[in-house]
């Protein structure tokens, strides 16, 4: 496999089979404990939504680390799938502070 | 032909037009995330709004058949990597033999979601203003349960039958690409310096994945 290193191209990086497994078997795990906790939602009352999403943010970085090999990708690539995210973040900030406001000035919606 | 690669004409050599289908690859992945993104923000919104709404359509989902969609298709992202791994380290007949149980990983992860949407419109539940409350009322105290509260119930439906469509077109949609990566793989096109379509095709793949993980806590364990 190491012959197959950085043979032409840079970008193309070859990752051991062996990490696969373990991402795979990571997010399998990671799924059994969202559903664990979901078992355990009453004791948890309004922290049982952070925890699900906690989790669901993990799996996703594991996702895109490694599977899309975002972890070995060019900068470039990196920053342009975070602008995504980021513009996302900004639409989701402006519509709560839209909301907020409204309610804070005409108690409805 | 250089190595194997088909560099078209307009590209210096076989790395840069590598690079620049990533990078092609890479922005339609930004649209897509604000595409989902943007039906995440309505229900969040909405969610808020109507939280007594939600939790009443919320119970018409079961988690169980959420739940083992959401192995299947993780499964299906671990076949598609090693999909593109043995494309990279030229074994194409192995990698024929991932990117077929991707496929089949799809099409069980339509085929649930088949008996989801049918099971539900045997109650009489649409998305908006299709759906019935009155046959959906009537099913309930059939079966012994209380009715209804929200008189706009059809709203969770239609962020339920929206979200889980648009990600079931992508995954319709996925299943076509993977078939055409699965043929030319067969027919040879692809080598170690040269797997560009099954890169694109899995960071795809993948996306719907990753949309997918954030889907099924959304819509089936808070509600």
């Amino acid at each position: 496999m190491s012959d197959n290193h950085n043979n032409h191209h840079e970008e193309h990086h070859i990752m051991p089979l062996a990490t696969y497994y373990k991402v795979a078997g990571a997010l399998f795990l990671l799924t059994f404990l969202t559903v664990g906790f979901h078992a355990l939602r009453e004791y948890m009352g309004p922290f049982s939504a952070l925890i699900a999403f906690s989790i669901a943010a993990v799996k996703a970085f594991l996702v895109m680390a490694w599977f899309m090999h975002l972890k070995y990708d060019k900068l470039s690539n990196k920053i342009i799938f975070g602008s995504g995210f980021i513009f996302l973040a900004l639409l989701f900030v402006i519509c709560i502070m839209d909301i907020y406001t409204r309610l804070n000035v005409n108690s409805v919606l | 032909m250089i190595n194997g690669v088909p560099v078209q004409e307009h590209y210096r050599d076989a790395s840069h037009q590598f690079a620049s289908a990533k990078e092609g690859i890479w922005l339609f992945m930004a649209t897509e995330i604000l595409m989902f993104g943007g039906l995440f923000v309505g229900y969040l919104i909405f969610h808020m709004k109507y939280p007594q709404m939600f939790a009443e359509g919320a119970q018409f989902l079961d988690w169980r058949l959420g739940f083992v969609n959401t192995l299947v298709l993780i499964f299906s992202s671990l076949t598609m990597a090693l999909g593109i791994y043995f494309c990279q380290i030229n074994q194409p007949k192995k990698a024929v033999w991932a990117l077929a149980i991707t496929i089949l990983c799809g099409a069980v992860f339509m085929v649930i979601k088949y008996f989801e949407y049918t099971h539900k419109f045997h109650m009489g539940i649409y998305p908006g203003r299709m759906l019935d409350l009155e046959m959906l009322n009537q099913h309930l105290s059939s079966i012994g349960k209380p009715a209804i509260a929200s008189t706009n119930l059809g709203m969770y439906f239609g962020f339920y039958f929206c979200m889980s469509g648009l990600h079931g077109i992508h995954v319709i949609l996925g299943m076509l690409m993977i078939s055409w990566c699965l043929y030319r793989c067969m027919r040879g096109d692809f080598n170690p310096n040269y797997y560009t379509a099954v890169e694109g095709v899995g960071i795809f793949w993948h996306i719907i994945d990753l949309v997918w993980i954030f889907l099924f806590p959304l819509l089936y364990l808070v509600g």
